[in-house]
C-alpha cells in the first residue's frame, strides 16, 4: 500500500518540497496539506486522504502483527508439542537415547521390545540423498536448457511442464510407482523390486521441479554482463555455460538440492507404498526397507496416545523435525556464501 | 483493490480458525418424546469404516432416528480407543480387544470401556497364484512366518523363494493372524515387505512370485490363492462353527454404558436386517450366526 502511495507524494506535494519534509516522514505528511491547499484550494481532500492513509497503516500493521503471531503461535506449539511427547520416550519410558539413535532391532511390539531406529534414519538419508543425486543432474541441465539454450521454448513449454510435477498429489505418485517402477525392477533386478532403489527414483521426480526451479531462476537472474563479457572475448557457448555462468549459479544450485533432500526426507505416502517397509537395513538397494516418514505413517493410526509404542513414533518425528532444522540452517550458510 | 484484498483475506483467515475452533458437539443424549435426537461419533479401524459408514446412513435415514446424526471417522483402532477412552468420540471401532491395546500402566483405561461386538471378519492365508501348494499344517505356515522355512520346496512347492508381505507389528489384523494362526508373535524378518492396505498387499501377493500373505474373506478373488490351513477351508460356515480359527470380532468400544441414542445405533447394528444385508454383503460373518464365542484370552465356548 505504501508502495503505490509513496511515488504519488512528490506530485501532490508541488514544487518546494519544504526543508523538513526531509527531515523525518512524520512533519512531512503534515507538511503536504499545507503546500497543497494554496494549488487546489479544495483543504477537506486532502486530509481526507491523510486519515485514511494513517488508518490503513494501521490496519495493515495490525493485521500483519496478528498473522505474525498466529504462525509464531502455531510453529512454537508444533515443535513443543512433537518435543514433549518425543521426549518423553526417553524420560517417562527410559528408553535409552544411545539404543534409539544407533540400535538396529525395532521390535515395539516385541518380548523383550526394542526400540532401535537406525534402520529408518539410514533409510531415509540413503533414498532422499539417491533422489537427489539422480534429480540433479536433471534440474540442472533442464534449466541450462531453459535459459540458456531454448529460452523461448523453455520459458514457454518445459518450466510449466516441470512446475506441473510439483502438483501430483504424492499418493499419485506412489501408486504409479508401485504399478510401473516396482513391476520394472522386479523384472530386471533380483528381489522383488520394493526397497530404496525404488524409492529414491519415485522422490526423484518429486523434488525435480523445487530443484530445477531454483536452479532456472539464479540463471535467469544473473548480470546480462557476465555472458556478454564472456561472448566478447571470444569463448564459445559451451565455454560461457561452463566456466563463467556454473560458477557463479552453484551455490543456489545447492541450495536447490538441499531443499530438494529436504523435501524428499519429509515425504511420507508416496515412500511408503514402494520401499516395503521391513524394519531392518537392507543389504542391497532392491531389498525391502523403512524411513522415518514410512514407520510413523504405518503405525500411528494403530497405536494407543501416551503408550511407549505411540511415543517411540513421536521421537521418529522428532528426529525429523531436527533434521529439517539442520537443513535449513545449510541453505542459510549457502545463502550467505552466494552473497559473498 | 488492496484494500478489498486485506479484507477477504482477514475475513478467510478469521473464518478459517473460526472453523479450527468450533468442537464437535458431543451427544446431547437427550430423548424427547419418543423421538431421539442427538449426534454420535465413531471413529478408529479403518478397516470398519465402510460398514459402520453405510449403516449409519441407513440408521440415520430411518423415521424414528432422523434427529440423530452419526459421524464416522477413520484413524486406526488405536485412534479410536484413543479418543473413546479421554471421550473425544462416543463410539471408539476397533478390530482388536481392548485388553490387548491398553497395556501396563494403562490397563485401568482399557477396563472403563465396554465392549459391543457387532460383527466377525475371518482372514486366509493367500499366496501368488503360481504356487502349486493348496494347504499348509500350521507348524509349516509358524515356520515361513517366523523364517525357518525360506523355500517353498522345504513345505512341498516348487524350488522357489517364499516372499513374506506383512503387516506392521502394530496392525490389528496382524496380532490377529499372529495369536490365532500362528499362535506366536513373529518377528519382522529382513527383506519381508510390510504393508498397512489390504488392497496393497493383495496386488503385491498376486503378482510378486513366491509371495505369502493374508487377507480378510471380503477381499479375496482370482487374483490370488487361497489357502487351506490344516485342511479345512477358509470360509464363513467353518468360520461360524469354530473350526477354521482365524477371525476377529470387530469391536465397537464405549466409555462406560452407552446412552439412550448411541445404544439406539448399536442395537440397530447388530438387529437382524442389518446383520443379514449390510454386514454380509460387505464382507463379514454375522455376529448373530457366530455357533461359538471367544473370549480375549482366546477360550472358545460353543454358544
Amino acid at each position: 500500500m505504501k508502495a503505490t502511495l509513496d511515488p504519488a507524494r512528490p506530485g501532490s506535494e508541488g514544487a518546494e518540497p519544504t526543508s523538513r519534509a526531509e527531515a523525518s516522514s512524520e512533519p512531512r505528511a503534515e507538511a503536504s496539506p499545507a503546500s497543497a491547499a494554496p494549488s487546489g484550494g479544495t483543504p477537506p481532500r486532502p486530509t481526507a486522504r491523510r486519515k485514511s492513509r494513517s488508518g490503513g497503516e494501521w490496519f495493515g500493521k495490525t493485521y500483519t502483527l496478528i498473522c505474525v503471531a498466529v504462525l509464531i503461535v502455531t510453529i512454537f506449539s508444533i515443535v513443543y508439542f512433537v518435543a514433549s511427547k518425543g521426549l518423553s520416550t526417553f524420560f517417562v519410558n527410559g528408553v535409552s537415547l544411545k539404543e534409539f539413535l544407533f540400535g538396529t532391532k525395532w521390535a515395539p511390539d516385541g518380548e523383550p521390545q526394542s526400540f532401535g531406529a537406525l534402520p529408518f534414519i539410514t533409510g531415509s538419508f540413503v533414498t532422499s540423498i539417491l533422489a537427489a543425486c539422480i534429480s540433479a543432474p536433471l534440474a540442472f541441465c533442464a534449466a541450462i536448457f531453459m535459459t540458456e539454450l531454448m529460452p523461448k521454448f523453455g520459458k514457454r513449454v518445459m518450466q510449466p511442464v516441470i512446475e506441473l510435477l510439483a502438483g501430483i498429489p504424492s499418493v499419485v505418485y506412489g501408486f504409479v510407482g508401485l504399478t510401473v517402477i516396482v513391476p520394472f525392477f522386479r523384472a530386471i533386478f533380483p528381489g522383488q523390486g520394493l526397497g530404496l532403489a525404488a524409492g529414491a527414483v519415485v522422490l526423484s521426480i518429486m523434488i525435480l521441479p523445487t530443484i530445477t526451479t531454483i536452479a532456472t531462476d539464479a540463471m535467469s537472474n544473473l548480470p546480462r554482463g557476465l555472458k556478454e563479457g564472456s561472448y566478447a572475448l571470444g569463448a564459445t557457448r559451451w565455454q560461457t555455460i561452463s566456466r563463467s555462468i556454473l560458477p557463479a549459479v552453484i551455490p543456489s544450485m545447492l541450495t536447490g538440492v538441499v531443499l530438494g533432500i529436504a523435501r524428499a526426507f519429509g515425504e511420507a505416502l508416496a515412500v511408503q507404498m514402494v520401499i516395503g517397509n521391513a524394519p531392518h537395513i537392507p543389504s542391497s538397494l532392491f531389498e525391502s526397507a523403512s524411513t522415518l516418514t514410512s514407520v510413523i505413517t504405518l503405525s500411528m493410526g494403530n497405536t494407543i496416545m501416551g503408550q511407549v509404542q505411540n511415543n517411540v513414533l513421536w521421537s521418529l518425528a522428532l528426529v525429523l523435525l531436527v533434521m529439517t532444522f539442520v537443513f535449513v540452517a545449510i541453505v542459510r550458510v549457502l545463502e550467505r556464501r552466494s552473497l559473498r | 483493490m488492496k484494500k478489498t484484498m486485506l479484507v477477504l483475506m482477514t475475513t478467510v483467515l478469521a473464518l478459517t480458525l473460526a472453523a479450527c475452533g468450533s468442537k464437535n458437539d458431543a451427544n446431547s443424549g437427550g430423548a424427547e418424546g419418543a423421538s431421539l435426537s442427538g449426534s454420535i461419533l465413531a471413529a478408529g479401524s479403518t478397516a470398519m469404516q465402510p460398514l459402520v459408514e453405510q449403516v449409519s446412513q441407513k440408521f440415520m435415514a430411518e423415521s424414528e432416528y432422523s434427529g440423530v446424526t452419526v459421524q464416522v471417522q477413520g484413524g486406526g483402532s488405536g485412534t479410536g480407543l484413543t479418543q473413546v477412552s479421554e471421550g473425544q468420540a462416543d463410539i471408539g471401532n476397533s478390530d482388536i480387544f481392548a485388553g490387548e491395546k491398553f497395556t501396563d500402566a494403562d490397563a485401568d483405561k482399557g477396563k472403563e470401556l465396554i465392549d459391543h461386538q457387532v460383527a466377525v471378519v475371518a482372514m486366509a492365508t493367500v499366496v501368488n497364484k503360481n504356487i502349486a501348494i493348496d494347504d499348509l499344517s500350521k507348524q509349516q505356515l509358524v515356520d515361513i512366518f517366523t523364517g525357518k522355512v525360506t523355500n517353498w520346496s522345504e513345505v512341498g512347492g516348487a524350488d522357489e523363494k517364499i516372499v513374506i508381505v506383512n503387516r506392521p507389528s502394530s496392525s490389528g489384523t496382524r496380532k490377529t493372524f499372529e495369536k490365532y494362526g500362528l499362535g506366536t508373535k513373529s518377528e519382522d524378518l529382513p527383506g519381508n515387505i510390510q504393508e498397512d492396505s489390504s488392497g496393497t498387499v493383495k496386488k503385491l501377493v498376486g503378482e510378486t512370485p513366491g509371495a505369502i500373505g493374508y487377507l480378510a474373506l471380503s477381499y479375496l478373488d482370482d487374483s490370488v490363492k487361497t489357502l487351506k490351513l490344516d485342511g479345512v477351508e477358509a470360509t464363513p460356515d467353518n468360520v461360524k462353527t469354530g473350526e477354521y480359527p482365524i477371525w476377529a470380532y470387530q469391536h465397537m468400544y464405549t466409555k462406560g454404558e452407552p446412552n439412550e441414542v448411541v445404544k439406539a445405533f448399536l442395537d440397530y447394528m447388530v438387529s437382524d436386517d442389518i446383520q443379514k444385508t449390510d454386514v454380509t454383503d460387505l464382507g463379514y460373518i454375522s455376529i448373530n450366526d457366530m455357533q461359538v464365542t471367544r473370549d480375549e484370552a482366546g477360550t472358545i465356548t460353543k454358544k
